[in-house]
C-alpha cells in the first residue's frame, strides 16, 4: 500500500505541531522517524493512524484520499499505530484483548478464536497463552499482541512508537525480526518511529527526520551517524566561553541511589552538585532524569543509596521536609504541578510566605506580590487569576515565588513553551542566585539550552546515566549520540 | 441453629438484589447513580400507583421501570454532556426522588393493592431443601434469580459484555478498537435505572405491599454499598444481599428472646450500617492491605480476591474525553 | 453579539422560572391552584410577625450547617456526613439539659459546648473512617443513619418520660435549659447572635486565614498545594472538624429552641437541605445565608399550605428541589453554550 501525506498541518494552541509536512511511503520498506521531543513525531503519527484529526493537508492511501474519524477507522483502512504504552485492558485476558471490537454476536468464540491467536502468533514466532491476563504480562509480550490485533485487523502501514523501550534483548530480537519479515515478505510498510540511533541504522532503509514541526530531510541508510545528527540537533555557532566559576562545596551529594517505579527503573546514579554549580540533565522524555529530579526533591522514595543535603542524610525524609532544608522543585506542568488555577497571584504569594501567620494580612501581601511583579517582570496584577497569564508569565511567577535563598533549585524543564525573552531572564534570575551560593539542577530537552548555560552535563538514556561531561568541552555531536544510546 | 425460613429471606432480598444488578452494570460503564435511593423511592411508589389505578402489577413495574430509566438519564446527561459531578446531580436526584414520591403518593398511602401472586412450580417445589426456597416463590423472585444468572453472563461471558467492561475499564483503549462508548454509557446507565425502578416496584408490590412515605428509604444506600462489597459483580453482590438479610433474620429471631424487644429493634436498625462500615473497610481499607502483604504466600491470591475489589477503572465522577 | 449577551445576562433567572413554573404545572395536576398554594406558603410566612420569626428560627440552624459546609466544600470535600453531624450536636446539648440543672446562663453555656463538640467528634469519626479507605459518601451516610438510630433508642430507653415512653420525644427540658425565646415564638435571638458570630468566623476562616487560604488551594488542586507546602490530611480533617462543630452547634440550637425536647426527627432533614442550600448558592460565602433564608422560608411556610390546602407539606421540598436541579443542570450560561458549540464537531468519548 502506498501512503501519502500532503502538508499535513496541526496547532495546539499556539504551538504548531505540524507544518506541512509530506512524504511518501512505498510499500514493503521500513521507514524511520528522527526527532527530538516536541519535534512533532508523535502529532503527525496519531493523525496518521486516525486518533485526531489534522487541522489542514490529506492523507492517500494507494492514492484514495482518507477520512479517518477514529482509530478503528484507520484501522479498516489497513493503517494501525501500535503504542509505546499499548491501548490494551489489563484486566483483560489475551483473548478477552483479541476479540474486543472484532468479533460479532453474542458469544465469544473463544475456542476457535484462541486456535486462530495461537496460529498466528507462531507465524511471527510469538507465544501466546490465550488464557493469560494481561496485567501479568511483560511489555513486549503486549506488544506482540497488539501487534497480532493490527495485523489481523487488516494494517498494511504498522507504525511502531518508541518498541523497544523497556522490552528484553530477546523480545526486541524477535520482534526486529518479525517486522523485516512483514516488510519483506508480506510487503506492508512500516515506521519506526524512535530515538535510538544504532536500531535505526540496523532495521531501516531510509529515514525521515523531524526538527520543531517541520520536516527537515531525510537520509538513505546506512549512513554515517554524523549525518543524522546534524539533522536531529539544530547546528549552533561556536559556544560563547562562559567565566567557568569554580562549584563550591557540594550541595545535593546522591550516592549509588536506585529508584524504582512501576514504568522504570533508575540504575545506580552517583551524582554531586556543588554550591553555585549549574549541572543540565539531557535526554529524550522518559529516559529517567525525571524520577532522578523527584527524588532528589524526596517526593520519590531511594530503594537503595543515600542522598544527602550540605553533608546531612536526607534518603528517609519526604518532601515537605526536604523543602524545609532549602531546597524547591519546580515541575514542567506549570498549572498542573505547581501552581493553583483559581487563585490569584496574591494568593499564592500568601500561600508561600515565610512569615507564617495565622491571619493573612492581605493589603501586606497584594503589596509584596506587585514588588514581585515588577521585579521579575510579570504582566499580570495582583488580583490576576494565575491561569490567566501566559506560560512565560506563569514561568517567572512561579520564580518569584522563591524564597529569597535556598541551597538547591530542581527545575524541570524550566523554559518549554517560552519565547526567547522570557528564557533569557529566567536564566539571568538563576545565574544571578548562582552567584548567591545556590546549586542548580535541571532538566532541558533543548540541547542548545543544556550546552550554553550548564557547568557540567550528564546524559540519560534507558535509565542510566552517562559519564558527566564538562559542558564547556562538550558538542552536540556527543550530546546527540549519547541520547541516542550510544557511548 | 440456622433454620431461617429462607424462602422469606430470599424474597426480602429480591428487590435489592435487583437494585444491586442494576447499578453494577451502570457502574460498570463508569456511571455511578447515587440518585439510587430517591429513584427507589419514586419507582416504588409509580409502581404501587401504576397497578393501583390499572389493576395489573405488570403495568406497575413497566412504570417503575420507566421513571427509574429516567433519573439515570438525567444523571447520564449531565455527567457526560454537561461534565457535572455525579456525586451532585446524584445526590440532589436522589433527595428529589424522595421528596416527589412523598407528594405524588399522597393519595394512594396504605391502600391495598395488586400483588404478584405466587407462582409455584409444579414437581420442583418439592424437592428436598432447595424446592421449597428456590421453586415455590412468585414471578418477581423467578425473576431476580434469572436476573441474577443474565446478568452475570451478559457481563463476563457474552461479547457485548466485553465491551460493556471495556468502556468501564479503558475507555481509550475501547474508543481505539472502534466501540461507541458515549452510547454505551447512555444505554447501560438507563439500564440500571430501570432495573433500580424495577427493584423499587418490586417491594412496594410484592415484599411489602402498598404505599407510605418513606417505604423504601435507606435501601438504595444499602444497594451501593453492597455493588463495592460485591467487587462489581452481580453474583458476589447478590450473595453480600442473601448475607445481609440472613443475619439480620437470624439475629431478629435468636436475640429477641435474651435481649428483648427494644434493644433488638435498634440493633436490627443499625446492623445494615455497621456492616456497610466493616464491608467497606475491609474491602477498601488500608488493614487488608497490609494484612495481605504480611499473609503467608499461599493465602495471599486467595484472600485477595475475597477480601479486595477494584473498582472499573475508569469509574467515577470525571468522564473525560477518549 | 448582541443577542447573547443579552441572553447571558437574564441567564441566572431561567432555571429559577423553569421550577416555579414546573411545581406550578405539579399543583394544576393536583387541583390546586399555583397562586393559591403560593399565596399559602407567603401566608405561612408573612402574614404575621410570629411566623417570620418562626422562618427565623428555622433559618438559624440551616445557616450554621450551611456555613459549615462553605469550609468542607472549599477543601474540596462532600461532607454528607453533616445530617449526623447535627443529629448528634442536638444530643449533645440534650444530654446536658437533662443531666444537668444550673442557673440559665451557666447551664446553656455547656449545653451550646457540648452540641459542639459533640458535632466536632461525629465529624472527626467520618474523617477517620476516610483515613481509612472508606469513602466520605458512605461514611457519612452510615453515620448519619447511626445518629438516628441513637436518637431514637435514647429516647426510647434512657431517656424516656417516666410515663413511659410515646416514642415520639423524651421530657420537655427545664425552664433553665432552653433558649430565651421571643415571645411565644420558637425564636431565640440568642442564636442569632451565635449565628452571626459563627458566621462571621467562616467568613474570617475562608477569607482571611492562611488556612483558609490552604483549603483554597487545595480543594482547586490537591498535587499542586502539595507542591507548594500543604499538608492534605491534617488540613482536611480540621475542615470536617469545623464543619462538624458548626452543624453541632446548629443542632444544640434546634433542640434548645425550635423544640423543647428531643424528639425522633430532630433535624428535620436540615443537613441535607444545608447541601441543597450551599449548591443552589453555588458555593458562594454571601449568596449561602440569603438562599438558606429562602429555604426556610419556603419550607416554614409551607406548614401553612398543608393547612390551607390539603397538599403534602414536601411541595416545599419540590420546589426548592427542582430549583437546586435546574440551576445546577442548565444554569451556568457557559456550559449551555459550549453544549450547543460541539454539536457539530465530531464527539467522541
Amino acid at each position: 500500500m502506498r501512503v501519502e501525506l500532503q502538508s499535513i498541518s496541526k496547532h495546539f494552541g499556539t504551538v504548531q505541531a505540524n507544518q506541512e509536512i509530506s512524504l511518501t511511503l512505498d510499500p514493503g520498506s521500513i521507514y524511520g522517524l528522527l526527532g527530538e521531543n516536541g519535534a512533532g513525531k508523535s502529532t503527525l503519527m496519531k493523525i496518521l493512524s486516525g486518533y485526531q484529526p489534522p487541522d489542514s493537508g490529506c492523507i492517500l492511501l494507494d492514492g484514495k484520499l482518507q477520512n479517518f474519524r477514529s482509530p478503528a477507522d484507520a484501522l479498516a483502512a489497513g493503517v494501525g499505530m501500535l503504542y509505546q504504552e499499548p491501548l490494551d485492558l489489563p484486566p483483560f485476558t489475551v483473548l478477552e484483548n483479541y476479540l474486543l471490537g472484532r468479533a460479532r454476536g453474542l458469544t465469544v468464540p473463544t475456542r476457535q478464536a484462541a486456535r486462530e491467536l495461537i496460529e498466528l502468533g507462531t507465524r511471527y514466532g510469538f507465544q501466546i497463552n490465550p488464557e493469560e491476563t494481561i496485567r501479568n504480562l511483560s511489555l513486549g509480550e503486549r506488544q506482540q499482541l497488539e501487534l497480532l490485533r493490527l495485523l489481523s485487523g487488516g494494517a498494511q502501514l504498522l507504525i511502531l512508537d518508541e518498541p523497544t523501550t523497556g522490552i528484553s534483548a530477546e523480545q526486541k530480537d524477535l520482534l526486529f525480526a518479525s517486522m523485516r519479515s512483514l516488510a519483506s515478505k508480506e510487503g506492508k510498510t512500516l515506521i519506526l518511529v524512535s530515538h535510538k540511533l544504532d536500531e535505526v541504522q540496523e532495521l531501516c532503509s531510509q529515514v525521515f527526520v523531524l526538527r520543531k514541526g517541520i520536516l527537515v530531510g531525510g537520509a538513505k541508510l546506512p549512513c554515517p551517524q554524523s549525518e543524522l545528527v546534524d539533522l536531529m540537533f539544530e547546528q549552533l555557532p561556536p559556544r560563547r566561553r562562559r567565566a567557568k566559576s569554580a562549584p563550591g562545596k557540594p550541595v545535593l551529594d546522591l550516592q549509588g541511589a536506585i529508584v524504582r517505579t512501576a514504568r522504570m527503573d533508575l540504575e545506580r546514579v552517583s551524582l554531586q552538585v556543588g554550591a553555585g554549580e549549574v549541572f543540565g540533565l539531557a535526554g529524550l522524555e522518559g529516559s529517567g532524569q525525571e524520577l532522578l529530579l523527584k527524588a532528589c526533591a524526596g517526593l520519590l522514595p531511594i530503594a537503595q543509596g543515600r542522598r544527602l543535603l550540605a553533608g546531612e542524610d536526607l534518603t528517609h525524609l519526604g518532601y515537605h521536609a526536604t523543602c524545609n532544608r532549602g531546597v524547591r522543585y519546580i515541575a514542567a506542568g506549570r498549572l498542573e504541578e505547581g501552581l493553583v488555577g483559581g487563585l490569584t497571584l496574591t494568593e499564592h504569594m500568601a500561600l508561600v510566605t515565610e512569615e507564617p501567620s495565622f491571619l493573612v494580612d492581605w493589603p501586606a501581601n497584594r503589596k509584596q506580590t506587585a514588588e514581585r511583579i515588577q521585579r521579575y517582570q510579570v504582566v499580570g496584577t495582583p488580583e490576576s487569576m494565575v491561569e490567566e497569564l501566559s506560560g512565560g508569565n506563569q514561568q517567572r511567577f512561579l520564580f518569584g515565588l522563591l524564597p529569597s535563598s535556598l541551597k538547591l533549585v530542581l527545575m524541570e524543564h524550566p523554559t518549554r513553551g517560552l519565547d526567547l525573552r522570557s528564557t533569557d531572564w529566567i536564566w539571568q534570575q538563576l545565574n544571578d542566585r548562582r552567584t548567591e551560593g545556590t546549586a542548580i539542577l535541571f532538566i532541558s530537552a533543548d540541547l542548545d539550552e543544556i550546552l550554553e548555560r550548564s557547568d557540567r552535563i550528564a546524559v540519560f538514556f534507558s535509565g542510566r546515566m552517562s559519564r558527566v561531561l564538562d559542558a564547556a568541552q562538550t558538542s552536540v555531536d556527543e550530546l546527540g549520540r549519547l541520547i541516542g544510546g550510544q557511548q | 441453629m440456622f433454620d431461617l425460613n429462607w424462602a422469606t429471606v430470599l424474597l426480602q432480598s429480591a428487590p435489592l438484589i435487583i437494585a444491586v444488578c442494576g447499578e453494577t452494570i451502570s457502574e460498570r460503564v463508569g456511571v455511578v447513580n447515587l440518585s439510587l435511593d430517591g429513584s427507589m423511592l419514586i419507582s416504588a411508589m409509580t409502581g404501587f400507583v401504576a397497578a393501583y389505578l390499572s389493576g395489573s402489577a405488570l403495568v406497575g413495574f413497566l412504570a417503575a421501570a420507566a421513571v427509574g430509566a429516567f433519573f439515570a438519564f438525567i444523571v447520564a446527561y449531565g455527567s457526560l454532556a454537561l461534565r457535572l459531578s455525579q456525586v451532585a446531580v446524584g445526590f440532589v436526584l436522589t433527595l428529589l426522588g424522595d421528596s416527589l414520591s412523598a407528594f405524588l403518593g399522597q393519595d394512594f398511602t396504605r391502600l391495598p393493592g395488586p400483588w404478584v401472586p405466587k407462582l409455584p412450580i409444579p414437581v420442583l417445589k418439592d424437592l428436598p431443601v432447595i424446592g421449597p426456597v428456590f421453586f415455590n416463590q412468585d414471578a418477581m423472585v423467578y425473576f431476580t434469580l434469572l436476573l441474577v444468572a443474565a446478568t452475570y453472563w451478559w457481563i463476563f461471558k457474552s461479547r457485548p459484555g466485553l465491551e460493556l467492561r471495556s468502556t468501564g475499564e479503558r475507555p481509550e483503549a475501547a474508543f481505539a478498537r472502534g466501540v461507541h462508548v458515549r452510547r454505551l454509557r447512555y444505554l447501560y446507565a438507563m439500564v440500571g435505572g430501570a432495573l433500580i425502578g424495577i427493584a423499587g416496584a418490586a417491594y412496594s408490590l410484592d415484599v411489602k405491599i402498598g404505599w407510605a412515605e418513606g417505604h423504601t428509604r435507606g435501601l438504595g444506600w444499602i444497594a451501593l454499598a453492597v455493588v463495592i462489597f460485591g467487587g462489581w459483580s452481580p453474583l458476589r453482590g447478590a450473595l453480600g444481599v442473601l448475607l445481609l438479610v440472613g443475619v439480620r433474620s437470624w439475629i431478629g429471631i435468636y436475640l429477641q428472646p435474651t435481649a428483648g424487644a427494644d434493644s433488638t429493634v435498634v440493633i436490627l436498625n443499625a446492623l445494615p450500617w455497621l456492616l456497610m462500615l466493616v464491608v467497606l473497610l475491609v474491602v477498601s481499607g488500608k488493614f487488608t492491605g497490609s494484612l495481605i502483604a504480611n499473609a503467608p504466600p499461599r493465602l495471599k491470591r486467595p484472600l485477595q480476591r475475597l477480601l479486595q475489589v477494584a473498582p472499573p477503572a475508569a469509574l467515577g465522577a470525571d468522564l473525560k474525553e477518549g | 453579539m448582541k443577542g447573547w449577551a443579552w441572553l447571558e445576562r437574564i441567564w441566572p433567572s431561567v432555571p429559577i422560572l423553569s421550577a416555579l413554573a414546573l411545581t406550578s404545572l405539579l399543583l394544576l395536576a393536583f387541583g390546586t391552584s399555583p397562586v393559591v398554594a403560593f399565596g399559602a406558603i407567603w401566608e405561612g410566612v408573612f402574614s404575621t410577625p410570629e411566623r417570620m420569626l418562626t422562618a427565623l428560627a428555622f433559618w438559624i440552624p440551616l445557616l450554621l450547617s450551611a456555613a459549615g459546609l462553605l469550609v468542607t466544600f472549599q477543601a474540596g470535600l462532600w461532607n454528607i456526613g453533616i445530617e449526623g453531624q447535627f443529629i448528634l450536636g442536638a444530643l449533645g446539648a440534650s444530654w446536658v439539659a437533662l443531666s444537668l440543672h444550673l442557673p440559665a446562663p451557666l447551664q446553656i453555656t455547656l449545653e451550646i459546648l457540648a452540641g459542639i463538640a459533640a458535632g466536632a467528634l461525629w465529624a472527626g469519626v467520618a474523617a477517620l473512617l476516610k483515613r481509612w479507605g472508606v469513602h466520605e459518601i458512605f461514611g457519612g451516610l452510615a453515620l448519619n443513619n447511626l445518629a438516628i438510630i441513637l436518637t431514637n433508642y435514647l429516647i426510647a430507653g434512657p431517656w424516656q418520660p417516666p410515663e413511659g415512653g410515646s416514642f415520639r420525644g423524651t421530657v420537655p427540658f427545664h425552664e433553665d435549659a432552653i433558649l430565651p425565646l421571643l415571645g411565644s415564638t420558637r425564636f431565640s435571638p440568642l442564636s442569632l447572635v451565635l449565628a452571626a458570630f459563627a458566621f462571621g468566623l467562616v467568613v474570617l476562616a475562608l477569607r482571611n486565614s492562611a488556612w483558609g487560604l490552604r483549603l483554597k488551594a487545595l480543594g482547586r488542586n490537591p498535587r499542586s498545594a502539595f507542591l507548594l507546602g500543604v499538608s492534605s490530611n491534617r488540613e482536611a480533617l480540621l475542615a470536617m472538624l469545623f464543619c462538624g462543630a458548626l452543624a453541632g452547634l446548629g443542632g444544640a440550637v434546634r433542640v434548645l429552641s425550635w423544640f423543647d425536647s428531643l424528639r425522633q426527627s430532630i433535624s428535620g432533614g436540615i443537613g441535607y437541605l444545608a447541601l441543597m442550600v450551599v449548591i443552589l448558592a453555588g458555593f458562594r460565602l454571601y449568596l449561602t445565608p440569603l438562599v438558606a433564608l429562602f429555604f426556610a422560608s419556603v419550607l416554614s411556610g409551607s406548614i401553612v399550605l398543608q393547612l390551607r390546602t390539603q397538599l403534602h407539606s414536601s411541595l416545599g421540598d419540590i420546589l426548592t428541589g427542582v430549583m437546586v436541579l435546574f440551576v445546577l443542570l442548565f444554569g451556568d450560561f457557559a456550559r449551555i453554550r459550549n453544549l450547543f458549540k460541539s454539536r457539530g464537531s465530531k464527539e467522541d468519548v
